[in-house]
């Protein structure tokens, strides 16, 4: 691949192994990037809305995934091509700011790219196609706040954001009990949520999954569940009223950093060592029971660490049960909710730094040995825990994601409550508002402006297909539906109820998730069209 | 140069058609694998493993088949989990759920095939599956308040999940094992407190259950073979050196003298932690580490019973059953709790010496001892023993009872029936469906007996038009028989877990309609 010649027609050598190297130059690279970014959305494409398919995947390791997610889909999906690349970025990055709407975002690219193709085959400069969708996509940004609306609720009027939720989880194989999980999603977040700064922090809710039972099972615990047992067998498996010591060091001689070495060379030195370190052991389990050797001491001792058998029994002896190898979140979160302070040596362990909960429990599942430790009514019943029971591995996991994209959708209506509606309401007023603002536009502009309100017709058109129905009959109905009464709330009927009202069927969106998908989709086909010459090493 | 590559090398993506084509195939073959393990009259599966030796397991148990495969296919991989978590969660029934999520996606793929969306099978199903279920629940029967009745219950219970393994010859004698062992609990379902113990040799009548509980360990040299009214201490702890714990310590000395000094120190270390245990007046000591030949020298010299190396298990069940605590240290004799037992007793089964407690203090955990031919046979004894005891002791905690014999799947597939006919549209099809499939198990049983299905499934459904009709398949006469009558029970809960699961499998498999497989992780040649 030669770049330049000189006079002799010997070519110059611009690029470190040049001759190694592949290159795709111009419209050549614009039109392969294009047909990459298609091919990815194309994949997703049957997976958006209620009556979307799922993918199987599997991993690398042989590991099956079933989803409907267009997040995980990608993540999993193991692809090999820059662009393709790029549109699973942009689908994380959907994931990481929405929650959301990951498919739909990935769609609307595809779309986008789609329509670019045609204008960059009518010569239109690709430059040009990118500053068009550029103004596009703030037309309908625009529009759609214009078209949103305020959802009002509160603690007591949780209905509202009960609805949204489930219209998220309809797409999902976990439909059959959206009201309850819906309604788990949103006591949830409520649980944790600061109303006053509108803010949210989902580290907080805890999704823990346990196969067997069925899905109508899964339930939210006002607490902590962790998967672990006392750590002796014979220590109670209930306490009430608890109050916990959360350590970090482990119930073991200590290690100093330094590296030494004791030597014993006498009787006497052997019988002293032996000596200190029983009272070492001693001294620990002491110090939990009864901190400042007054009577206020722990009733129970979690521990990041591993526990010596002698300071084991030791710990039973005195009738303080204890709980071993405790991870790191789950001890911080333990922490925030009962209130405690994690303390990492046992000198520093004073009463204000127990943590307090109601009750402790240990329940067993099934018939193998499963066992689970509940920490219930916490002092502070900031953190919750959510625990999803199902029929097997892959419907836990989808269970959770459903879930997280749940919990997504509920943190951001309590940071912004404007909702737009579904169902491709909004797509498709907003392709009907940039269709109207092309005209005013002078300029090659005009194309790209008007390719963007054709490409924001896909995604109910893609619905439309997935339901079943005639994609395109269904929506130039509902487009005249909705220009002729003026009304930007007509979407598709997905589940055949019968009324293309979405406030009717109340389908809804968050109005930031809609927006950020429009956002973002523009923004990297912009990067997409940008590039004209993509060097890769050759494949050997 | 068109991009049509998006995956890495070797990676495969199966669309639309292909793919659903590809997980129905898989899933259908495996319920294929396991359909003719169904029923009293299904046969046995050899697996041999491919690891060294190449062990052969003879088995009938679902779960236990499908968890030795190597599978690749993705939808096969989706019916395995689910008989696993059957077999975790309720024990038995691992082969029905297989056989039924395999039977209801044949029926999908018929539907599929005549241009149904997979989503209106999958309402259908859903509907089918929940009146499938109320249609249970109309019928069970509840015997919780009397006594005598329950009890009848669950010998039915435990003869008709005995009845299809290998000790059916002998199932009479097995479920008054199970159920006797399952009534020790007291309605706990933790059956760890069952401890099974195989040994060959003798026959299959000639397992006994033991009320107390067997350890399966030698009495050390010279120490006391038999003790009345034992106290016991039940330990954990290091009993051959004890190590100095802290961190670097090491012994270095300059001359052979201090060596020996240091070494009698030991010695005495030693003495002293024996003498600390016999201090808290015991006549058995058992350990779960090892205990050196001094020590035991020690004990034996004490006359104290000393038990070495008893694994975990077997430690928390005798701290369990004769209400010990499990001790490490030794310095406070008054607080540490001792188990007691009346008799300690060494006792010979076939070739081998047991360690016999009885007259525990806590009468929940029982011995079961299971005798045989060969290993291939205590194996799957203890198998079908576990399928037994796990049923059973869910059923001490939800006692709704149905009768067997393919008669809830009748009960069943006649109310969603009724429903198919009041059901317009499209999703009929799928709840028609769905009984066709309920109806696939009776058939399964019937054909695996050897019988003439068509016939009897016809006889039975006509039986089933009346109310309340007790009817099923006897397989032993080979004819419709009256299940009532014949005893044959189940489980509520296992029929409920099996109905779901498997429909909850259809439903997940049907949803698919891509397969993407990324490309094997390379493994690098060891060889």
């Amino acid at each position: 691949m030669a770049l330049a010649f000189d006079e002799f027609g010997r070519p110059f050598i611009l690029i470190k192994q040049q001759d190694e190297k592949s290159r795709l130059r111009g419209l050549d690279a614009q039109k392969a990037n294009i047909s990459a970014g298609k091919a990815v959305s194309r994949i997703l494409r049957t997976s958006l809305g209620p009556k979307g398919m799922d993918k199987m995947l599997q991993s690398p390791d042989g590991d099956i995934t079933i989803t409907n997610d267009g997040a995980t889909i990608l993540e999993q999906m193991d692809v090999d091509n820059q662009i393709a690349k790029l549109m699973v970025e942009l689908s994380q990055s959907q994931d990481y700011e929405i929650g959301d709407g990951t498919t739909g975002v990935v769609v609307l690219a595809g779309a986008l790219l789609e329509h670019a193709e045609h204008l960059l085959e009518r010569g239109i400069h690709p430059i040009r196609v990118a500053e068009g969708y550029e103004m596009a996509s703030r037309i309908a940004v625009d529009h759609l706040d214009h078209i949103a609306q305020k959802y009002e609720f509160d603690l007591n009027n949780i209905e509202p954001l009960v609805q949204t939720c489930m219209t998220t989880l309809n797409s999902k194989i976990v439909n059959r009990c959206k009201r309850s999980l819906a309604e788990i999603a949103v006591k949830a977040v409520l649980a944790v949520a600061d109303l006053e700064r509108k803010d949210v922090n989902l580290d907080l809710i805890k999704v823990e999954g346990k196969v067997g039972a069925k899905l109508e099972d899964t339930e939210l615990i006002y607490g902590i569940t962790v998967d672990k047992e006392m750590s002796h067998p014979q220590m109670p498996k209930q306490i009430e009223d608890a109050k916990i010591a959360i350590l970090t060091c482990p119930f073991e001689p200590p290690k100093p950093k330094t590296k030494h070495k004791v030597d014993i060379d006498s009787v006497e030195k052997f019988q002293t060592l032996r000596l200190q370190e029983q009272k070492y052991f001693d001294d620990m389990v002491q110090k939990c029971k009864v901190a400042d050797y007054e009577d206020v001491g722990a009733t129970l001792v979690i521990c990041q660490w591993g526990f010596d058998d002698e300071a084991n029994h030791l710990l039973m002896n005195r009738n303080l049960p204890a709980v071993r190898w405790v991870g790191g979140v789950e001890l911080e979160l333990i922490a925030i909710a009962t209130g405690g302070r994690i303390v990492p040596r046992f000198q520093e362990l004073t009463p204000e730094k127990l943590g307090k909960a109601g009750l402790v429990r240990e329940k067993a599942f099934g018939t193998t040995k499963d066992r689970m430790l509940y920490i219930e009514h916490c002092a502070n019943s900031r953190a919750v825990t959510i625990f999803i029971r199902g029929g097997n591995k892959m419907m836990i996991e989808e269970t959770k994601r459903s879930i997280h994209d749940a919990l997504c959708v509920a943190r951001n209506l309590i940071r912004n409550n404007s909702i737009v509606y579904g169902g491709g309401s909004a797509e498709i007023s907003c392709s009907v508002a940039v269709e109207a603002a092309a005209d005013k536009y002078p300029g090659v502009e005009q194309y790209a402006i008007r390719a963007f309100a054709d490409a924001l017709d896909c995604i109910p058109m893609a619905l439309a297909e997935n339901s079943g129905l005639q994609p395109i009959e269904t929506l130039s109905a509902v487009k005249s539906q909705q220009i002729k009464e003026n009304n930007p709330y007509f979407g598709i009927d997905c589940n055949d109820i019968g009324t293309n009202d979405m406030r009717e069927q109340n389908v809804f969106e968050t109005l930031i998730g809609k927006q950020q998908q429009i956002l973002l989709a523009t923004q990297v086909v912009k990067m997409i069209l940008k590039i004209d010459d993509v060097i890769s090493p050759t494949d050997y | 140069m068109a991009i049509d590559r998006i995956f890495k090398d070797e990676a495969s993506e199966e669309k639309g058609e292909r793919a659903r084509m590809a997980s129905f195939v898989g899933a259908m073959a495996i319920a294929d694998l396991v359909k003719t393990t169904l029923g009293p009259k299904g046969m046995d599966k050899i697996l041999q493993s491919t690891g060294r030796g190449r062990e052969v397991t003879v088995t009938n148990d679902g779960a236990t088949i499908l968890k030795s495969l190597h599978i690749d296919n993705p939808a096969a991989k989706v019916l395995v989990d689910i008989s696993k978590v059957q077999d975790d969660e309720v024990g038995d029934g691992t082969t029905s759920v297989v056989v039924l999520a395999g039977e209801l996606l044949r029926e999908a793929e018929k539907l599929v095939a005549a241009k149904i969306h997979p989503m209106t099978i999958i309402s259908g199903f859903r509907m089918a599956a929940e009146c499938a279920r109320n249609a249970l629940l109309k019928k069970v029967m509840d015997n919780k308040e009397n006594a005598e009745k329950f009890k009848s219950d669950l010998m039915k219970i435990a003869r008709t999940t005995l009845s299809s393994k290998i000790l059916s010859q002998d199932k009479e004698h097995f479920a008054q094992l199970a159920v006797d062992a399952v009534m020790r609990l007291k309605g706990s379902t933790n059956l760890e407190s069952i401890q099974i113990i195989k040994k060959p040799g003798g026959s299959l009548m000639d397992s006994f259950l033991d009320e107390g509980f067997i350890l399966d360990k030698k009495i050390g040299i010279g120490q006391p073979k038999r003790i009345e009214n034992a106290n016991i201490l039940v330990a954990n702890t290091a009993m051959d050196t004890d190590k100095v714990k802290i961190y670097g310590a090491r012994v270095r000395v300059d001359s052979m003298t201090r060596a020996a000094e240091i070494e009698g120190a030991e010695k005495q270390k030693m003495r002293e932690k024996v003498q600390k245990i016999i201090g808290h007046g015991i006549n058995c000591f058992v350990n779960r580490q090892l205990i050196y030949n001094f020590p035991e020298e020690l004990f034996a010299d004490a006359g104290v019973l000393a038990i070495e190396h008893a694994d975990f298990d077997g430690i928390e069940r005798l701290a369990l059953v004769t209400g010990g605590e499990i001790a490490s240290t030794f310095d406070n004799p008054e607080s540490v709790k001792l188990g007691h037992c009346k008799l300690i007793e060494e006792i010979m089964i076939g070739e081998d010496r047991l360690i016999h407690f009885s007259g525990v203090e806590l009468g929940q955990a029982c011995t079961i001892v299971l005798r045989g031919a060969s290993h291939h046979v205590l194996d799957e004894a203890e198998r079908s023993m576990h399928d037994a005891l796990c049923v059973l002791s869910q059923t001490v905690n939800d006692s709704r009872v149905l009768l067997g014999g393919g008669w809830p799947e009748m009960v069943m597939a006649k109310d969603v029936d009724e429903l198919a006919r009041k059901t317009p549209g499209k999703k009929s099809h799928a709840i028609d469906a769905f009984s066709r499939a309920l109806i696939a198990i009776p058939t399964t049983i019937a054909d695996n007996a050897g019988l003439d299905s068509a016939e009897l499934i016809a006889q039975l459904r006509a039986e089933h038009q009346k109310e309340g009709c007790p009817a099923g398949i006897d397989v032993i006469s080979g004819s419709v028989g009256d299940m009532a009558e014949l005893g044959i029970s189940e489980a509520f809960k296992v029929k409920q877990a099996v109905l779901l699961s498997a429909t909850e499998a259809a439903e997940m498999i049907l949803r698919v309609d891509e397969i993407i497989t990324c490309a094997p992780r390379r493994r690098e040649d060891r060889m």
